[in-house]
């Protein structure tokens, strides 16, 4: 067993903010420990980390570790990621949200984040369901599941977020689970190392709301349904589609390579002092000769 | 005969925002297209990577409002441009601006609403939704422009205020000060008065984010200099953490009102023209301030005591400048393209101390100097 604890002093504001607002049982946590253990393994420093989360439980997270922190509004994580990664590309900026917060009010930031290929990890944990606000169905509810606005089920297909991912154009997409915790400590660790937008979803349990209002138990019985329908990608191959029905893929989804955002940006940037006419300052300086020469005559 | 300035240019109010917001230090701009703000974009989308600045073209409004404050935590100067529809998207995003303190610009072309209303038609509508847009009870600097070199020097401004004060900082423009050219001198690079916001100056460990100061206003630290701490939308003690204490609420929300009235006397901007020995005093911003002049020229020609104040920040609302023309018994007169937003403020202010007339128009074109003079007349 790992001992945790150098880096629970390391890395969390484990003397300001605790205990955390996460119902015992929550998945969250769980994704903390292995993104905490996947930024000590790569070695980033504390201060060219930028987190960046939107609202509702996932939204919480930044509050508890010691980075360059930004917890902003309902689904606008993404927008305020691409600001602060494009006025300082140095920082390796990691957005953290839930589903209701990246495909709902956030879907379209989503898609486009993905197709600019913004330098950035988005980390993505989808409990299926709205857990702040009480426990509503959200678009990766399955489809007869209910919510606390589902009372008969929900009459609604659901997203598959990294299916959306992978359309969109992010290079990196990868689903890992709670319950297969070395999984995603290695899956964060590759998507925090990839070049462009990477998204790692996160399947977790929300034993408060989908659990009880779903009848699948406590935090444990959640977390054997995960063990019990996620299957490797690889396996997954040869498995026929009614096999794979009530299953998920996990593991890395789509590796691929692309020019991100900045990387454009930067020759638009050459091409467009190229494209100057005057040069950069010349123009106030002729206009000063300009003057003295008028001023002679 | 006098030869032409060299300086001299053709300009386009939304140019001159332009070349402000560069002049003013601006390096981000992310924007939505909309008539009529859509030249700024356009402006800084060629300007901006020239300066190793940044224009990005978001998903809409309230992607845009979202990059220019995740850019200015990262210590660069933002901005973007909108109208009245991509205004209304972007209300959440500045309530978060404000309290949190996160300094940026947003230009609002202002065109006729409600809802898609009148694109390409002057009104003045905005002026109470850029005070009370967004949620929740917020102080907010709001300031306006009538001529193309205010386009530049208010631009200028806005960004000024935004860093020292650490606030959003509102531009609304009028469609045809916008559109409109007209011959205009910048000043140098050298002469415009570039203010930058206070970085913090002590240990990291020693940094508290939102504590108070003697100026109301705390140092502000930018992500990746080594202040790491928290910023959020909710409301947080002085460490940046979220809080639910009342002794921690009451005094931070009055702050963020004090750090602004406290300097109202830097913030409110005026100008007298002829108000001094005026029986009439016309109270008028944007496009209607022309207007007004021409028509206080006109009525001295015919011996008429009148004159003008114009409004170049709207919000604080300059109220001192008008107790004193309410003190000194003047009949005010206040002609704006709207069913009365600043006419309401003026007789709040007034408390029928004095007679405040009204002349209101809604049906997208500009008040004329006429109208203005007739209205004079009907009054004397």
């Amino acid at each position: 067993m790992i001992d945790d604890r150098p880096l629970i002093y390391k890395y969390l504001r484990h003397d300001k903010k605790f205990p955390h607002v996460w119902c015992p049982g929550c998945g969250i946590g769980t994704m903390v420990g292995s993104l905490i253990r996947a930024i000590d393994h790569i070695g980033y420093t504390k201060d060219e980390i930028v987190m960046v989360s939107g609202i509702g439980c996932s939204g919480r997270l930044p509050v508890y570790v010691d980075f360059n922190t930004l917890h902003t509004t309902h689904g606008r994580a993404l927008t305020f990621a691409t600001g602060v990664k494009l006025a300082k590309p140095d920082l390796k900026v990691i957005v953290i949200m839930g589903d209701g917060d990246a495909t709902a009010i956030g879907g379209n930031h989503f898609i486009h984040a993905a197709r600019r290929n913004i330098d950035l990890t988005a980390i993505i944990v989808n409990n299926s369901i709205y857990g702040m606000t009480g426990g509503q169905y959200s678009p990766t509810t399955p489809y007869g599941d209910r919510g606390t606005t589902a009372t008969y089920g929900t009459v609604e297909n659901s997203f598959n977020i990294s299916q959306l991912a992978v359309c969109a154009g992010a290079v990196y997409v990868a689903r890992g689970t709670v319950y297969h915790t070395r999984q995603l400590d290695q899956l964060i660790e590759k998507a925090l190392q990839k070049k462009g937008f990477s998204v790692v979803e996160v399947i977790s349990q929300c034993q408060t709301h989908f659990g009880r209002l779903n009848k699948r138990g406590n935090h444990i019985e959640m977390l054997k349904w995960q063990r019990d329908h996620a299957v490797s990608v690889e396996k997954a191959r040869n498995l026929s589609a009614a096999e794979m029905a009530d299953k998920f893929e996990t593991g890395v989804l789509v590796d691929r390579e692309a020019p991100t955002y900045h990387e454009e940006y930067a020759k638009l940037r050459q091409k467009a002092k190229e494209a100057m006419t005057p040069p950069v300052g010349q123009e106030e300086k002729e206009e000063s000769d300009r003057r003295e020469a008028s001023d002679r005559h | 005969m006098k030869k032409p300035d060299p300086r001299a240019k053709l300009m386009q109010g939304n140019e001159a925002c332009a070349a402000g917001a560069i002049a003013a230090g601006c390096r981000f701009f992310a924007g939505y297209p909309i008539t009529p703000a859509s030249e700024i974009a356009e402006q800084l989308s060629v300007r901006l990577p020239q300066v190793d600045g940044t224009f990005i073209q978001m998903e809409d409004e309230i992607a845009s409002m979202g990059a220019i404050i995740g850019a200015s935590l990262a210590g660069a100067k933002s901005m973007t441009a909108t109208s009245g529809p991509g205004f209304s998207l972007m209300q959440e995003n500045l309530g978060f601006a404000c309290i949190a303190e996160v300094p940026c610009v947003v230009v609002n072309v202002m065109r006729g609403g409600p809802s898609t209303g009148l694109p390409t038609n002057p009104s003045q509508g905005d002026v109470m939704q850029a005070r009370w847009g967004t949620h929740g009870d917020h102080p907010i600097i709001v300031l306006s422009a009538s001529s193309v070199l205010e386009c530049f020097t208010m631009t200028v401004k806005a960004f000024n205020f935004s860093e020292r004060y650490r606030t959003p900082v509102i531009l609304l423009l009028d469609e045809v000060v916008a559109h409109m050219r007209e011959k205009v001198i910048l000043p140098k690079p050298s002469e415009v008065e570039v203010i930058d916001r206070v970085k913090p100056s002590v240990p990291p460990e020693w940094y508290l984010p939102y504590e108070d100061t003697s100026f109301g206003v705390p140092p502000m630290g930018i992500f990746g200099e080594g202040y790491r701490y928290h910023v959020t939308g909710l409301t947080h003690d002085i460490r940046g953490f979220p809080t639910l204490r009342q002794d921690e609420i009451e005094p931070f929300l009055i702050r963020l009102f004090r750090k602004i009235s406290t300097h109202s006397d830097d913030i409110r901007l005026v100008e007298h023209f002829m108000t001094v020995d005026a029986e009439i005093v016309v109270i008028a911003y944007g496009c209607v301030a022309r207007s007004a002049r021409r028509a206080v020229l006109e009525a001295r020609s015919e011996g008429m005591k009148v004159g003008m104040l114009k409004l170049i920040t709207l919000w604080p609302f300059p109220r001192s400048y008008i107790e004193l023309l309410v003190k000194a018994g003047k009949t005010l007169l206040i002609p704006e393209m709207n069913m009365g937003q600043v006419s309401r403020e003026v007789k709040r202010v007034s408390e029928g101390m004095t007679q405040v007339l009204t002349l209101n128009k809604i049906d997208g074109t500009i008040i004329s100097p006429k109208e203005i003079l007739v209205k004079m007349k009907e009054k004397r």
